[in-house]
């Protein structure tokens, strides 16, 4: 098998909704161990493990906890972002329905590393199951004492609460996070300076995914040194993948880094519905590449994705099988941005539904030559100039697609006039 | 301050750390485009157009947020850098009405100005415009959504600077605009038409509701005596509409100008300035000799009047019942004028030329018509608006002769003068305040810790053998500060100023284009030096404000000046501005 469950080891195993038994499958105890430890010997730890974020954007999350560390406030947040908006992503909502514990041990721990006072979980306005989960799961480790004042008798006071959004995408953006929670609408800030500097409410802030704080406690449990040994080089331990599309078992999967993408569709996915051939693969989610079925092989590893300008996403695969146009899939993920875009810089704001109105040119088999340049110079100008990561990736597609499919835009703009179909 | 070393373009530069790309390349003489960006406001980092290229940054970043660090290796006219730009422009001008030459700010916009130097000669993008209402449902601003690029400077100084918050940001995506709550208008929005948010537009998507027409038909209408009057702050600033040098003094030059575009008489605004403050001292006076409501606020401005209507309806009985100076000269331009003039009051057409878009509204006031049929002032330019005037007149401003003001209200003192800046008011209230009560000259006129860009300015002053403490306030964010002691009944003061726009009137929101702190310093020093030349430099001194209470008003605080020259507030807390003003419309 090539799953590898470290952090979804107890999805299906024990009811959520009971604390008695997220205990008994060794829950909580990496707390009690933690907090024997020295707050730097944790973030040691973590640094060991090389543990990169898994929101996205793979920052170093020692780095993260060490700047947050060497603040003094007599306030710092923890922020939880629950807010999966990503298209094609639901490993987030699989981590809150199935070991809601498992995340506020692990933001426990990290506010214990980095002197974190309160803990707030922004989860995504839909998921209410989720939402309500996680709530019940806090009165529940309140009344354990592994919330609270004197944290397992310890002298460490912390708490969490649970905060939701309206629905908007790019409140996933942890500035535009901050701001939602703050009563603002959701809009990125200009950094510097950065969350850990002057974050929710000018205090500082620690904002990590739902999945990097759940893999906190297996990494107290196995150490630093033998967690960096799981994946490959640069990119350590597991990986929740969101598997969906034209696969036949769709779902989310836990798998080391290093494993190609291609038995992922078909060893865990079972490959292609009716057996069709694949016509491209998205990675990531909306904001990220799209590849060609020849390119499959590749490995899942932060490094391999930085060849698409881009980032790995937060673990999505997109399998999208031969029925489907290139072009309506793209417009689909323009309008997507256009709308959900918070409309604070230029690029973002006006580039997205310009890049609508030309991809729609391709699809009315009205684009010419100009048209291909146009949509690349319009594409590497949002992804270069956007404020924010929203317009910073929302074009991967586009460009990816330039790179892989150049022959799907050039038939198109030969068969335009004439009118024949491909 | 720790210095570091970087490269713009290959030159070696050294500045202070933490110094941002964009200033440090305008101190080695290098114009980084911008357009979000403003002088004293916050750095938003919005409009993306002053991108620059950083080695080992894969994206372009911003130079006006990006300070600058030890070896950073800055391209600011890459190819990137020019497509990155040029595309980004070309984009706003895809979602802005592109009638330049048919455009209130053609030639003065700064969307244009970049287009120009960047050098677009045709935009790659098809216009995805689409088309909304224009809000001119108030008399003093006019807001057009199609020119607005959503630079977001107008909802910073609204929110920021004073307090306000009735722009903001709308919607999102390319739905995003900037729009009062609902989408309503700002006349239904307890707007204070401070007009900050139209000196501070880029383009002409809000600017202040055109009456120069209004004046035009005037002027040449035969039947009309038209008069006009000047604004102390006005002196110090219309030079910069000609060009001239910020503060440079054209009180003189502007009276030409004014015989030249065809006013019958030019007066002077700070004629009703003294007579605010023979009045308003003796208010002041009356207030604490006999037990009145203090502290007592300044009632000159009018965004001030507006703000307490609207947010402080409990605390307006501190507000000074004085008629602003605009209005007091209108009452008398009304009443006393006519009859000295031998005219029918209703053939006077009298023009107020101000640095405020307020004063628009504030002309238009049910209070403000002595003769209840028809309004004191009959139609309110900015100073901005004059100098359109000037120009379609074709006046060469620079060149023009000096002329003295008319009479009868052609005197003035340096008391008056000094009403344009923050803590104007204030201090030109005390020369008299202290002269009149303690009975014997003040020794030191010069109140300088009641000058400058302080938001809050305070002094003690000894009236009558006691200490009063005074307060002065420029900016609503900094009103408010005042106002909330006020309302708590903590406030220390006896005398509190207030002015709407940073600065006070010379940083009006009908003043020209482009004012920043530099520039608002520059006019106050002017007003200064305007003050110290006067051969009079108190209020009461004024002869021909002694004559006219001599031979019309007999008494401050007498029954015509209560007639004329004072007036009552409302609360409008709960009220739709909308119906109670609706002559202002269209």
């Amino acid at each position: 098998m090539i799953e590898m469950k470290l952090i979804s080891k107890r999805f299906g195993k024990i009811n959520p909704l009971s604390i008695d038994e997220y205990i008994h499958f060794n829950g909580y105890k990496n707390l009690k161990k933690a907090l024997m430890m020295e707050k730097t010997e944790i973030i040691e730890e973590i640094q060991k493990a090389a543990l990169r974020g898994r929101g996205g954007a793979g920052f170093p999350t020692a780095a993260k906890m060490m700047g947050l560390a060497k603040e003094v406030s007599k306030e710092k947040y923890i922020i939880c972002n629950a807010d999966e908006g990503e298209p094609g992503n639901f490993k987030d909502r699989y981590l809150m329905e199935n070991d809601p514990h498992q995340i506020l041990e692990g933001m426990i721990i990290v506010a214990y590393a980095t002197g974190g006072t309160k803990g707030i979980i922004y989860v995504r306005g839909e998921y209410q199951k989720s939402i309500s989960l996680l709530k019940w799961s806090i009165d529940e480790a309140k009344k354990k004492g592994f919330l609270g004042q004197k944290i397992c008798n310890s002298p460490f006071n912390f708490d969490i609460e649970v905060r939701s959004g309206a629905g908007s995408y790019v409140c996933g953006e942890e500035f535009a996070l901050i701001e939602s929670i703050e009563g603002h609408p959701g809009r990125t800030r200009v950094k510097p300076p950065f969350p850990t500097e002057k974050g929710l409410f000018g205090k500082p802030t620690l904002i990590n995914n739902v999945e990097t704080f759940s893999t906190i406690p297996t990494i107290i449990e196995i150490g630093g040194n033998r967690f960096a040994q799981i994946g490959t080089l640069t990119s350590t331990g597991t990986k929740l993948i969101s598997l969906s599309g034209n696969v036949k078992n769709k779902g989310v999967y836990e798998i080391p880094f290093g494993v190609p993408i291609r038995k992922v569709i078909f060893e865990l996915g079972g490959g292609i519905v009716n057996d069709r051939k694949i016509k491209m693969v998205q990675l990531g989610g909306a904001c990220g590449p799209i590849i060609p079925e020849y390119m499959l092989d590749m490995i899942i590893d932060f490094e391999r994705f930085e060849e698409f300008e881009s980032k790995t996403g937060a673990g999505a695969i997109i399998v999208i099988d031969d029925r489907f146009d290139i072009f309506t899939i793209l417009l689909k993920i323009v309008r997507f941005f256009q709308h959900e875009s918070c409309g604070k810089c230029t690029p973002c704001r006006e580039g997205h539904i310009q890049l609508g109105n030309i991809i729609e040119k391709f699809i009315e088999r009205k684009a010419t030559m100009q048209d291909i340049v146009s949509l690349e110079s319009l594409a590497r100008v949002i992804h270069q100039a956007s404020l924010c990561g929203l317009g910073q990736t929302s074009t991967t597609s586009i460009i990816s697609s330039l790179k892989y499919f150049r022959d799907d835009y050039i038939d198109r703009v030969e068969h335009s006039e004439r009118g024949q179909t491909i | 301050m720790k210095m570091v070393n970087a490269t713009i373009n290959h030159i070696n530069i050294t500045v202070e750390e933490n110094t941002s790309i964009l200033k440090a390349a305008k101190k080695f003489g290098l114009n980084i485009p911008t357009l979000c960006f403003y002088e004293d406001l916050n750095i938003k980092s919005d409009c993306r157009v002053c991108v620059v290229e950083v080695e080992g940054r894969k994206g372009l970043v911003a130079s006006c947020s990006t300070p600058i660090k030890e070896g950073m290796v800055i391209y600011t006219n890459s190819p990137r850098v020019i497509n990155a730009r040029k595309t980004i422009v070309e984009l706003i001008l895809a979602n802005h009405d592109t009638n330049c030459a048919t455009c209130v700010k053609n030639m003065r916009c700064e969307l244009q100005n970049l287009a120009k130097t960047l050098g677009i000669d045709q935009n790659r993008f098809p216009s995805v415009l689409q088309k909304c209402d224009i809000d001119d449902h108030n008399p003093c601003l006019v807001r057009n959504p199609n020119l607005c690029i959503k630079c977001g400077r107008c909802v910073d100084v609204c929110s920021i600077i004073q307090g306000t918050s009735v722009l903001s940001i709308l919607g999102r995506g390319h739905e995003t605009r900037v729009s009062a709550v609902f989408d309503e208008p700002l006349s239904e929005n307890f707007c204070t038409f401070c007009g900050q948010c139209a000196s501070v537009c880029p383009v002409g998507a809000i600017t202040e509701k055109d009456d120069t027409d209004v004046v035009w038909k005037a002027l040449t209408d035969h039947n009309k005596h038209v008069i006009v009057q000047v604004a102390p702050a006005v002196r110090v600033s219309l030079g910069e509409e000609v060009g001239l040098k910020a503060g440079t003094i054209v009180t003189g030059k502007i009276v030409s100008a004014m015989k030249l575009l065809g006013f019958d008489r030019v007066f002077d605004t700070d004629f009703t300035a003294d007579l605010t403050i023979i009045e308003e001292g003796n208010e002041l006076i009356d207030r604490i000799t006999n037990n009145g409501v203090l502290p007592m606020m300044t009632s000159c401005c009018p965004g001030w009047i507006n703000y307490a209507e609207t947010r402080y309806p409990d605390i307006l009985d501190h507000i000074s019942s004085c008629k602003s100076p605009q209005q007091m000269f209108g009452a008398l331009a009304k009443s006393y004028y006519p009859k000295q003039a031998g005219i029918d009051p209703s053939d006077v057409f009298v023009v107020s030329v101000m640095p405020c878009t307020a004063k628009k509204y504030e002309a238009k006031r049910d209070e403000m018509k002595v003769n209840k049929e028809y309004p004191d002032i009959d139609a309110v330019l900015t100073t901005r608006e004059l100098g359109k005037m000037i120009k379609q007149m074709g006046i060469d401003f620079e060149n023009l002769e000096e002329t003295d003001f008319d009479s009868p209200f052609g005197i003035t003192t340096g008391a008056a003068a000094i009403f344009g800046a923050t803590g104007g008011v204030m201090e030109a209230a005390i020369r008299t305040v202290y002269e009149v009560v303690n009975q014997k000259p003040l020794e030191k006129m010069d109140f300088k810790e009641l000058r400058g860009l302080n938001g809050i300015k305070e002094a003690d002053i000894n009236l009558g053998g006691s200490t009063v403490k005074v307060a002065v306030a420029h900016t609503l964010s900094m009103a408010k500060i005042l106002c909330d002691q006020v309302r708590a009944g903590t406030s220390p003061y006896t005398f509190i100023e207030i002015m709407t726009c940073p600065g006070g009137c010379i940083g009006g929101g009908g003043q020209p284009y482009g004012t920043t702190n530099q520039i608002r310093q520059n006019r106050i020093d002017s007003t200064y030096v305007v003050d110290a030349n006067m051969k009079f430099r108190k209020s009461h001194e004024n002869p021909e404000v002694v004559a006219l209470y001599e031979n019309f008003l007999k008494e401050p605080l007498g029954d015509l000046s209560h007639h004329l020259l004072h007036t009552h507030y409302h609360d409008r807390h709960h009220e739709e501005q909308k119906n109670a003003y609706d002559e202002g419309n269209h």
